[in-house]
């Protein structure tokens, strides 16, 4: 049978306030244990909880940048649990008055079409502690720095058809959410983890089938692989007459498999209600007019802006627009570089190559996007060739020198363009060459083609690779066909 | 409008409550009560009142996002029943 594949995803963003949502408590990554865990954040007897501006700020601005309703009146309610790194015994939430309404995120596919995504809501909530399960004389370990943590959580109506369409989705919230700035992005730290509902249904039948959660997945590859392997898992059942459990599950990416969390299920009656302790939140125009202000180019108006200004296709704009620290830095290799297509063409081969492969930010690359485009710049005048440039590259990279003139000197890689210099060398060259001479005037124009290399090799050793390739070719057919 | 000692149970565990046979019934009896008058509040027409999130008529006031507080770990983990290497120990939970 043909199954149609129905995706929604749940999205935990941490927002990069500099206090927890509702304490004064630091949110600061990385710090010792418990040190950023005040009275509230333990739940003490006797505190009240005081909301965060800028986690109100960071949520309505998000809600304005997927053209959200904002809810003006915000309610908190407590979704009642019990688990060692939740000391309240409750998470404070949103449910029925969340801050962002429905609204909408655009994706693009790798097929160059655009999908509309719906976002059914988003709302405030706080993040639990952590739980460490190494063996502490047959404890566990909990670290509560992170409780209270604010987070947005962004719920999609089930409108994914594809592992490929939620991954893109997932891509494009990680892009507009660091080019607001609401978030750092850091998924190996946990600032985004995405939660997957996934069913499947006979192709053509309207009605969903019925879902399974799968938990807490902080890649995108992880997400796609846990997609696929849910996918098929569901398969296997329906073509077997079985029936899917409504179920959460966990994927673990490292033995691609997955697993029922079903004490969870039996535990999943949350009893909400309003929390007493907090009063309801109004957002007046001014607030959302604040808000408004602060909104930063964001990436759909980015690439358009990329394609217009830099005049790049729309799979480099896409690739360059996403990123907000990407798009800075190849705006800066363009400035100095003047040439935007090399520009573009270095900041996502080479650089991004390289960033990849070493696995490092943009902010912690050894080369500047000046630097870069001092190179650009000597590559378009022809002053060193592409195979030279990345030997520059290679050198700024590795702080081997940090003027691009100083290395094409002190490299020996400055590119000879002088015509009557290469001119010589080519005579020279073919003064040894008189039977390949004779085959190359002999053979077709595509036999001719592939002969070329012949002469080339000989030409770039004899001027020590820095003859002009490009200048060599034309002197060379000249030579030939004449 | 009754409560079944199902019901009862139910909600004690979710609220890690022990209750004995005894005290299910007096919560039957005690619960009931609450939910006759609930049922008496559900015959107002409330047609025309928007559901009310807090009795306060008052709006939340928020904080700046400034980071106030400083590390006071040693004085929390004072009273805490068991602490290792800054970490709060509580019995194994494994989901």
């Amino acid at each position: 049978m043909q199954w149609d594949v129905v995706i929604g995803l749940e999205i935990h963003v941490q927002l990069a306030t500099n206090s927890k949502i509702f304490s004064g408590s630091s949110t600061a990554y990385g710090a010792e244990p418990n040190t950023q865990a005040n009275a509230v954040d333990l739940a003490m007897p006797g505190t009240l909880p005081v909301p965060n501006e800028g986690a109100f700020r960071d949520a309505v601005m998000f809600g304005l940048a997927i053209d959200a309703e904002i809810g003006r009146r915000s309610v908190f309610e407590r979704k009642n649990y019990f688990y060692p790194d939740l000391p309240k015994g409750y998470q404070t939430t949103q449910l029925e008055q969340p801050i962002v309404g429905p609204g909408h995120v655009e994706i693009d596919l790798p097929d160059g079409s655009s999908k509309t995504i719906r976002i059914h809501h988003a709302h405030l909530e706080e993040d639990a502690g952590k739980s460490l399960h190494e063996d502490f004389h047959g404890m566990s370990g909990i670290d509560l720095n992170r409780a209270g943590t604010p987070l947005i959580e962004v719920v999609t109506e089930p409108d994914m058809r594809s592992a490929e369409e939620a991954v893109a989705f997932a891509k494009k919230l990680h892009s507009l959410v660091t080019s607001l700035g609401i978030c750092d992005g850091d998924m190996s730290q946990g600032s985004m983890r995405f939660d997957v509902n996934i069913s499947l249904r006979p192709k053509g039948q309207e009605a969903f089938g019925t879902r399974t959660e799968t938990k807490n997945l902080n890649s995108f590859r992880f997400m796609e692989q846990a997609i696929a392997h849910e996918v098929e898992r569901q398969m296997d059942i329906l073509e077997d007459g079985g029936e899917i459990i409504q179920e959460t599950r966990l994927y673990n990416g490292d033995r691609d498999e997955s697993r029922s969390m079903r004490s969870k299920e039996e535990a999943n009656d949350y009893r909400y209600f309003p929390c007493p302790d907090l009063l309801p939140v109004e957002i007046d125009d001014s607030f959302i007019d604040d808000c408004r202000s602060r909104l930063p180019e964001l990436p759909d108006a980015r690439k358009a802006r990329f394609k217009e200004q830099y005049g790049l296709n729309d799979y480099d704009a896409g690739l360059l627009s996403g990123d907000a620290r990407l798009a800075a830095f190849f705006e800066e290799v363009a400035e100095h570089g003047k040439d935007a297509k090399l520009a573009a063409n270095w900041t996502l081969g080479e650089f991004s190559g390289r960033l990849n492969a070493e696995d490092k930010a943009i902010n912690d690359a050894p080369i500047s996007g000046a630097q870069l485009g001092n190179l650009i710049v000597r590559i378009a005048d022809d002053s060193v060739s592409s195979a030279g440039a990345k030997k520059v590259f290679e050198a700024l990279w590795s702080g081997d020198g940090d003027n691009v003139d100083a290395i094409i000197e002190a490299k020996g890689l400055k590119q000879v363009s002088d015509t009557g210099e290469l001119e010589k060398l080519v005579d020279d060259v073919l003064a040894g060459m008189a039977d390949q001479i004779q085959q190359y005037r002999e053979a077709d124009d595509k036999k001719r083609k592939k002969l070329m290399g012949g002469f080339m090799g000989p030409l770039m050793k004899a001027s020590k690779g820095q003859g002009n390739p490009k200048l060599f070719t034309e002197i060379l057919k000249k030579k030939l066909e004449d | 409008m009754s409560i079944s000692r199902d019901d009862i149970e139910k909600v004690a565990l979710l609220a890690r409550i022990r209750v004995n046979d005894q005290q299910v019934a007096e919560l039957e009896q005690d619960l009931g009560n609450i939910l006759d008058l609930v049922d008496q509040l559900q015959a107002a027409d409330t047609s025309n009142t928007a559901p009310m999130a807090h009795p306060l008529d008052a709006v939340q006031r928020l904080r700046a996002d400034e980071v106030t507080e400083t590390n006071q770990r040693e004085a929390y983990q004072a009273i805490a029943p068991a602490t290792e290497a800054g970490l709060y120990l509580v019995p194994k939970v494994i989901d």
